[in-house]
């Protein structure tokens, strides 16, 4: 959720019961104002909170112009000092896919991990031991997170049909979109009550991963400055997503199955969406056989 | 006030037209049909008065304007080569007006009259006007076409002359106008009314169509508003040029605000309503009831409900403190939940009443009160009770209706285990869960033990529609609203917690008289609870104690399938009832092969510091909710064995609360359970296995041993028989 409009966007998400504390509220206000200017962003948003075992981890992220590139990603314990977090590479997530449980709340705790690596020396085994630091397992798993499943409420559909500018956007449906940060965000007016109900109008996002896989039959229908990004009804397994109306019909909540805590909501035909996490920051592996 | 300012607006578009033309008419003297003085009279007389202030300052520019584009269009080469013209039909220099008149007009107004607004009001310059305004925008390069298009209308349609009786003005405006008009009338409007002349004389260029495609878009009436962007447009910049207004393009937005405002357009009548928000208003209706609910009651009514009891809790209260801890629902929803626990505390005999939290599901949440009634409970539980009941003993008997002769099945199904006795144990509380706050709310049925267990072996998202079958692999007895039912249980008995010394046993049944037969494990506050510091209350665990009895797991392991799943102890063996202390923590699987001696869980208000570890991890976490102002903190407990079971205390107060999705917490992912061990076949012993078939030597040795038994036999025989008869003699 955007930092500046925090107080709206935690009213309209409260219905999935994690908020934040008058005082966390508060400070992050008035913290992230900060970061926003220390850093230079151009728009910071309030990632969510990851609840550790003594502490709990706050995230921000920090946005640049290029809205789909990699976000800057920092993370306080007290809601005021904000530190960065290196950026995830693939050795890190490779590392911290063997780390299961719970974070700690303290970004010095050392997961130890003991893996037996077969080492064809003379027939001997070689025991060895890898030592993943929190620090970096989080990071990681924010990274996936944000990648797998952030959607974000499909200002470009919106934008697209009713302000006509797929004939802009045609011409470089790639380049024009992935250069160009939400390129009328502020035109976008919110989503119709019967297309809020649809999962297909949320998107990913993130640049398409099952889009490329699509057979010629199924890329057909699509246009492609609408369809640039994966559509969350595309989502494996089917049913990884609840969507509910609720409050009558003013506000459409998406809470992610697969990723239990995340909640992205919107107030259909008005301009407000977002998503929070607040959750353990574990995967529900379980989920085929939940539903 | 449309009424009012259209023919104002009217007349002042005539005399800017007869400026116009005026002007027009100054540089174009030389065509000699044109020239009317007599009708310019008129229009200055008109003029005299009217003419405000601001009209006079700003005026030269834009007549001069919009006549120069005519001469530099159409109107140029007119001007320049009138001979094919003029001489030809001099009579009918004033008639072209009418038709091309008709032809710009009519195609706006068949516009509204389809769209929405048929409005009598609508001054009819505009068309007109605002084909001039949009003039001036559109490049001349089709003007060739144009005027063919013109020549055309002009020679086909002289029949349409009868029709300009209007007014002697408006014929002149319009015999200026033609010209002004008629490119933007052979742009687009005219393919409406002269589309084969236009169409097939002139090759529409790409030009063209864009720029018809271009109008059409702006023509395009919104469902909403009714309006379309070419009107809107139009009667913006009329309204500019007839105000004149110091900085136009400052206060462009709030000129179109106005005359968005300015058209009162009613609601177009449809025959059916749009439903599209229907249930947005259904669920508002019935919310609303429960904003009226106070309404209704008397006063003395409420005073007498509040004396006699006082079944409400404080949602408010206990939702500042939760916000504190930063859990909980908005503001707004937690009133509405107030206000339906209310509505459910007023219609039902409850004597104590709870929030206990909100569940999630895929389609819809549920919302969970936690009631214990006052003294007569309903009676539909008896009846599931006996229906229950029946259903098991109508299993039994199928299988006792089988032939005599052939083995029955031994195998008897495990024991079912009763449930519990409403207001004890697991089902001390009774449960009512709505959707929403202003649905109905509807009551839980009681939980049975195999219910429990089963519930424990398995993990399943709640749906939201109570009546929803559970799919799977241990088949689970009953549907949604028991598992739901099985959760809530499961729950309750291993996160709700209260400051150590708030509850103490009841006198009548210690804690430790285990004993007592039927004996609830009762307790009742501390009248003399001093309260804790919330500091300790942080910083030690076992300052808070379970006030719910711990969910016995699974006793009685010799046969796969007997479990307990209650709170007290049930002998399955002795088939007699024996009740039993237990406590409660986190219902553990603990595996006892002796299956005679019951098992015992932690006895009730057990410190939550002996919860059992989940694998290395705490069950618990407290905090502080605020470390910058500790003094007026409160202490937030949070369960990691059921993530969104939370507690607070400020030292005095306490309550519990749940929020998530019912599950419990494994830091495993979760496994299905084994299929059942595979029952052995019977050991192959002396009465499966069989002799060999009797050889010849073995039979024939038989006989000869037979006859021999025979031989000696009859001797026998006969001397019993003598013996017999002697005896019967």
């Amino acid at each position: 959720m955007d930092a500046d409009s925090l107080l709206l966007s935690l009213e309209l998400a409260s219905g999935s019961g994690q908020g934040l504390s008058p005082d966390r509220r508060a400070s992050l206000l008035t913290s992230l104002m900060l970061v926003k200017r220390d850093y230079r962003y151009d728009r910071v948003l309030f990632w969510g909170r990851i609840l550790g075992l003594v502490a709990d981890y706050y995230i921000a992220q920090g946005l640049s112009e290029d809205q789909l590139a990699p976000r800057k990603t920092l993370y306080s314990l007290n809601c005021t000092e904000w530190s960065l977090l290196p950026p995830a590479t693939e050795e890190m997530v490779a590392q911290s896919s063997v780390v299961k449980g719970r974070f700690m709340g303290d970004p010095s705790y050392e997961y130890e991990h003991t893996e037996l690596q077969k080492v064809n020396e003379g027939e001997k085994v070689f025991e060895e031991e890898i030592v993943v630091s929190e620090e970096e397992s989080r990071r990681r798993l924010f990274h996936k997170i944000s990648m797998k499943s952030f959607c974000s409420g499909l200002p470009y559909i919106e934008i697209v049909t009713k302000f006509h500018l797929c004939k802009n956007g045609r011409k470089g449906a790639g380049g024009f979109w992935a250069n160009h940060p939400f390129p009328a965000c502020h035109l976008f007016l919110g989503l119709s009550l019967s297309e809020a109900k649809k999962l297909s109008s949320y998107f990913h996002f993130r640049e398409p991963v099952e889009l490329k896989n699509k057979t010629l039959l199924e890329k057909a229908d699509l246009d492609p400055s609408l369809d640039f990004m994966d559509s969350l009804e595309h989502d494996i397994p089917k049913g990884s997503w609840s969507i509910q109306m609720e409050r009558g019909n003013a506000l459409v909540v998406l809470r992610s199955l697969l990723w239990p805590g995340l909640t992205f909501y919107h107030a259909p035909r008005t301009k407000h969406y977002g998503y929070i996490y607040v959750g353990t920051g574990e995967k529900n592996m379980d989920l085929p056989f939940m539903l | 006030m449309e009424d009012s300012t259209s023919p104002k607006q009217e007349k002042e578009n005539q005399e800017e037209l007869g400026e116009a033309r005026r002007s027009w008419e100054g540089k174009t003297a030389a065509s000699p049909q044109y020239s009317e003085p007599e009708s310019s009279e008129p229009l200055e007389a008109k003029q005299g008065p009217e003419t405000g202030r601001q009209s006079r300052s700003s005026r030269p520019w834009s007549p001069q304007s919009r006549a120069r584009t005519p001469l530099g269009g159409p109107a140029g080469p007119e001007t320049s080569s009138p001979a094919p013209l003029s001489p030809r039909e001099p009579s009918s220099t004033p008639s072209p007006p009418a038709p091309a008149r008709q032809d710009l007009a009519a195609p706006p107004q068949s516009h509204r009259t389809t769209s929405v607004i048929p409005e009598a009001g609508t001054p009819h310059p505009d068309p007109l006007e605002q084909s001039s305004d949009k003039r001036e925008s559109i490049p001349l390069h089709t003007s060739q076409s144009e005027r063919n298009t013109f020549q055309q209308s002009q020679q086909s349609k002289p029949h349409l002359c009868g029709p300009r009786d209007v007014s002697y003005n408006n014929a002149k405006q319009k015999e200026l106008r033609f010209d002004v008009f008629q490119e933007a009338d052979s742009n687009s409007d005219c393919d409406l009314q002269l589309p084969a002349p236009g169409g097939s004389e002139g090759a529409p260029s790409m030009l063209e169509t864009t720029i018809q495609n271009a109008k059409a878009y702006l023509l395009k009436t919104s469902s909403k508003s009714g309006f379309n962007l070419y009107d809107h447009l139009s009667n913006m910049l009329t309204k500019i040029l007839n105000e004149r207004p110091e900085n136009a393009v400052d206060i462009f937005e709030n000129i179109s605000q106005d005359v968005k405002m300015a058209h009162f357009s009613k609601k177009f009548d449809a025959l059916h309503n749009e439903n599209e928000m229907l249930p947005t208003y259904e669920i508002a209706e019935k919310q609303k009831a429960l904003f009226l609910q106070g309404h209704l009651e008397g006063v003395d009514q409420e005073l007498e409900d509040e004396i006699a009891e006082n079944a409400l809790p404080n949602v408010m209260e206990s939702a500042f403190y939760f916000e504190q801890a930063g859990v909980g629902l908005g503001t707004d929803e937690t009133y509405r939940i107030f206000l339906a626990l209310k509505q459910l505390t007023d219609t039902h005999p409850i004597q104590r009443c709870r929030f206990w939290g909100k569940i999630l599901g895929l389609e819809m949440n549920y919302i969970v009160a936690e009631v214990e009634f006052r003294e007569g409970e309903d009676e539909e539980e008896v009846e599931e009770e006996d229906v229950a009941e029946e259903r098991d003993n109508g299993e039994s008997e199928a299988d006792e209706d089988e032939e005599d002769e052939l083995p029955k099945s031994f195998y008897k199904a495990p024991q079912a285990i009763p449930k519990e006795e409403s207001g004890t144990g697991a089902n001390k509380y009774v449960y009512f869960v709505c959707n929403e706050p202003g649905r109905p709310w509807v009551k839980l049925p009681p939980v049975i033990p195999a219910q429990i267990v089963i519930a424990r072996k398995i993990k399943k998202f709640f749906t939201g529609r109570l009546d929803a079958p559970i799919i799977s692999y241990p088949p689970f007895p009953g549907n949604e609203s028991n598992y739901l039912r099985a959760q809530i249980a499961r729950i309750s008995a291993g996160t709700h917690v209260s400051p150590l010394g708030f509850y103490q046993f009841g006198e009548e049944e210690g804690e430790e008289e285990e004993e007592v037969e039927g004996g609830q494990n009762s307790f009742e506050e501390n009248p003399d609870f001093e309260g804790i510091q919330v500091i300790d209350l942080v910083e030690s665990l076992s300052n808070w104690v379970h006030h719910v009895q711990h969910i016995l797991s699974q006793v009685g392991a010799l046969q796969f399938s007997i479990y307990q799943g209650r709170c007290n102890w049930f002998n399955s063996t002795q088939k007699n009832e024996e009740e039993e202390e237990e406590g409660e923590e986190e219902d553990e699987e603990k595996e006892e092969p002796d299956y005679i001696e019951q098992e015992v869980g932690p006895p009730l208000l057990t410190p939550i510091s002996e919860d059992l570890e989940i694998q290395n991890i705490p069950p618990w976490t407290t905090r502080l909710s605020s470390n910058l102002i500790p003094q007026y903190a409160i202490a937030v407990l949070q369960s990691n064995l059921w993530p969104g079971a939370y507690a607070f205390s400020n030292g005095k107060k306490f309550e519990n609360f749940y929020i998530g999705w019912g599950h419990k917490y494994s830091p495993d992912n979760y496994t299905p359970p084994v299929p059942p061990p595979v029952y052995q076949e019977y050991p192959s012993g002396p009465e499966i296995t069989e002799m060999d078939d009797p050889s010849v030597e073995e039979e024939q040795a038989f006989r000869a041993a037979q006859e021999a038994v025979l031989l000696a036999a009859e001797n026998e025989e006969s001397e019993e028989d003598e013996d017999e008869e002697d005896d019967y003699d």
